[in-house]
């Protein structure tokens, strides 16, 4: 497997950050304790590196017709400085990757996908893109991306930016963006993320992103920010309810099994996409299987890949699953067949041969209060 | 990196044992093995009385992100189990080697154990 580093690499060295392979690249898993990455997120800030992920950017006079064909959402409808949250399928309506994408004008967007997934998106959006009046251009190897999540994100990005553009930050609204200096280096200030909180993420070119990233780490300590690796973000999102490409979301899954089924425009969007065919077949023969929420009434933790039982009998797969740091009890998502998948339906989870009680609950496990 | 106490035997499935053969042998984890863990959050111990047998697996020990089987390094029946690490597993993380000890077995026979040298070469430890 190819081995990439992000521009930040010797940072994470620097803070003596244990490295995992994510997507073909070498990402810290941690840098002291996940459980205190994760409280740190929820009650204070944390600082993420992103970077893996890919940015490709899509511009010329069709950008918005070739995206609303490429992709299963309506995106040309997006306004202008907003986001939106998206997937990219095949013909046979199987999920390639899920991405958010940037509106920055008539002409120009910003696609991101996940890391392992970008050259996938990149290669197929450029495929897609033969009869449009669009450039495909990935810039995933030259771009960064560091994501400041937490109740004092905010905080800590005013003490990083010129007073007159602090209304830049304050009024910013979540899934939009703003173009500003950040520690004095310009990026796409972005509020978006993947942990439940409310936070930002900051895209700039591979040349700045060290000294950004210190210079995030020094305003943010005396609000309590630490940098987090990817096993505290994993299970933010899952608290969260967030889906995670590889386990919740895969080619073999449709978009309504994994309860994205209002993500797919197929009324709000007249013409063709890639997938409607499929997609419009598979919304109307229904799921039999659904992504659910599992809060576990004992003490242990389903893990991905182990069976969901009903009365002793399989009826289904978790696909994330471990003890929430936030909640004090084991939580898991599952595709579940649509006859068990009713809230407050009592399962059995098997966790390596001895069946362990979960029901299920409604997701987000947590929402953060506003 | 991870600390290996000198004065202890390491089996190589990171269960370290305290023998000075004057009575029960107290078994725990090495930190190492914490370490690679993560933060762990549960612990499944064998229970006293029960016969333990040296390279089998006689409890699980749980963390966020996995899960591992915990192998006895030694053969002998389990005396006493740490309480303190059921209640709160996060000792093992904070104190492996001391307070995060857990279980005590009297010794009828041991499996193959290392030396710390041998662990700490093996596992990239530090003496």
């Amino acid at each position: 497997m190819t081995e990439n580093y992000t521009a930040l690499y010797e940072e994470h060295k620097k803070l003596g950050a244990s490295f995992t392979d994510f997507g073909g690249w070498q990402m810290p898993l941690k840098y002291s304790s996940e459980l205190a990455e994760h409280h740190a997120v929820r009650k204070a800030a944390g600082l993420f590196d992103l970077s893996h992920m890919g940015e490709v950017w899509v511009t010329g006079p069709e950008a918005g017709a070739f995206l609303d064909y490429a992709l299963v959402g309506n995106l040309s409808a997006i306004a202008d400085g907003k986001a939106k949250y998206s997937l990219i399928c095949n013909e046979d309506g199987g999920i390639i990757d899920d991405l958010i994408t940037y509106r920055f004008g008539d002409e120009k967007y910003l696609v991101v996908p996940n890391a392992g997934n970008a050259p996938t998106v990149a290669a197929a959006l450029a495929e897609r893109a033969a009869n449009f009046d669009v450039t495909v251009e990935d810039a995933s190897a030259a771009t960064s991306l560091v994501a400041v999540q937490g109740p004092k994100a905010e905080a800590i990005l005013l003490k990083l930016t010129d007073e007159s553009q602090h209304a830049l930050v304050t009024d910013l609204k979540y899934y939009a963006f703003n173009e500003l200096t950040v520690a004095g280096q310009g990026v796409i200030l972005a509020r978006t993320g993947y942990t439940g909180e409310d936070g930002f993420e900051l895209f700039l070119p591979n040349e700045g992103a060290a000294s950004l990233w210190e210079s995030v780490a020094q305003a943010g300590e005396e609000f309590g920010i630490i940098p987090c690796g990817l096993a505290s973000r994993d299970s933010l999102r899952l608290e969260a309810g967030m889906p995670l490409y590889g386990n919740e979301l895969s080619l073999e899954r449709s978009p309504f099994d994994a309860g994205l089924g209002p993500v797919v425009a197929l009324k709000s969007k007249e013409g063709d996409f890639v997938g409607r065919a499929a997609l419009e077949a598979a919304k109307e023969s229904g799921s039999k299987r659904k992504l659910v929420g599992l809060k576990g009434l004992g003490r242990r933790a389903g893990r991905s890949g182990y069976p969901v039982l009903k009365d002793g009998n399989m009826v289904g797969e978790v696909t994330s699953g471990q003890p929430s740091p936030t909640l004090g009890y084991p939580v898991a998502l599952a595709y579940v067949d649509v006859e068990h998948a009713e809230l407050g339906t009592a399962l059995d989870v098997d966790l390596r041969g001895k069946a362990e009680p979960f029901e299920v609950v409604a997701l987000p496990f947590y929402k953060r209060q506003k | 990196m991870a600390k290996v106490a000198a004065e202890l035997k390491y089996s190589a499935e990171h269960e370290w044992i305290a023998a000075d053969g004057s009575g029960p042998s107290v078994v725990g984890v090495s930190a190492v093995a914490a370490e690679a863990l993560g933060d762990i959050v549960y612990v499944d111990l064998p229970e006293v009385g029960s016969t333990v047998t040296a390279g089998e697996t006689c409890g699980e020990i749980e963390a966020t992100k996995s899960v591992s089987d915990l192998y006895a390094p030694v053969t002998g029946e389990v005396i006493e189990i740490n309480d303190g690490v059921v209640s709160d597993p996060a000792v093992i993380n904070n104190d492996p080697y001391g307070a995060g000890w857990l279980f005590k077995v009297t010794v009828t026979e041991e499996g193959p154990l290392l030396s710390a040298e041998e662990y700490a070469e093996a596992n990239g430890g530090e003496l």
